[in-house]
């Protein structure tokens, strides 16, 4: 049996590769979001943006990891971000989470955290709440 | 036209299947490495994404759209082999004053069952929807 982790404790961080355009096109077609802001810059442009920005969804989908690598495969009982910053092209973007409550359950713990990816400038760009079950 | 006359508006209802190698190109393009996401026995936490539909009457310009949020709740975790139902509602249409003017805020909510009707999980996405871009 594993000891909970304690309110205000941080989880491994996760510190990912910077966001390559292969990254974009392979996250747009295994996500099925097909808007070209992603990977054409003509697209982007046009949108009024500074050049092609990668899916909100994708540095989601770094925060989902960083919980499954340190709760395991199917913890995650709920995970809820806003996207508060534009991720570009070429950021490098560190995921980290602090436990703000544990409660304990029948099989388990429900552990609350806060969690959040920044940018290589310390900005913080998806930010939410996650609930993961770690059993017994 | 969008505005609050949409809330309420609903898709058919869809059937997903939850297929393996959806979810090891999902985990593969995440750069997720965890075993079991990547050999798509159980789907990452953001896979419902991947799930998508449309609700009539709500059609909307690709360049306008800017993702707000995103929440996903789980009754269990999805597996290679669901077969899900899913219904998808506008939850609500409001309007904000930013910096760039007033910006129109619509909040899609979706549910997923399983063939028993028990519900597998929930989802939310928030969009900010922009003002026709100036020409």
């Amino acid at each position: 049996m594993r000891s909970l982790p304690q309110a205000g404790e941080e989880i491994p961080r996760l510190e990912k590769e910077p966001i390559g355009k292969l990254q974009l096109l392979h996250y747009a077609g295994a996500s099925g979001d097909d808007n070209l802001i992603h990977v054409d810059v003509e697209t982007a442009r046009a949108a009024a943006l500074p050049g092609v920005i990668a899916h909100g969804m994708l540095s989601m989908g770094f925060l989902g990891q960083l919980l499954t690598d340190w709760a395991g495969a199917g913890a995650v009982r709920s995970i809820a971000v806003r996207f508060s910053r534009m991720v570009r092209l070429g950021d490098r973007l560190g995921c980290r989470g602090v436990v703000r409550e544990v409660r304990e359950e029948a099989g388990g713990a429900l552990i609350r955290l806060l969690v959040y990816a920044e940018n290589q400038e310390g900005q913080r760009v998806t930010e939410g709440d996650a609930e993961v079950f770690l059993r017994d | 036209m969008i505005d609050r006359s949409l809330i309420g508006r609903r898709s058919e209802l869809e059937l997903h299947e939850v297929e393996r190698g959806a979810i090891r190109r999902f985990a593969a393009a995440i750069g997720d490495e965890t075993p079991l996401h990547r050999q798509g026995e159980i789907a990452p936490p953001t896979f419902p994404t991947t799930l998508r539909g449309e609700i009539p009457g709500l059609e909307l310009d690709k360049k306008r759209i800017l993702h707000a949020g995103e929440e996903y709740r789980y009754r269990r975790p999805l597996r290679a082999g669901d077969v899900l139902r899913v219904v998808r509602r506008v939850e609500d249409v409001y309007e904000k004053r930013g910096s760039l003017g007033p910006m129109t805020f619509i909040v899609l909510a979706a549910e997923g069952r399983d063939p028993s009707g028990e519900i597998v999980y929930e989802s939310r996405t928030t969009i900010i929807y922009r003002q026709e871009a100036e020409v």
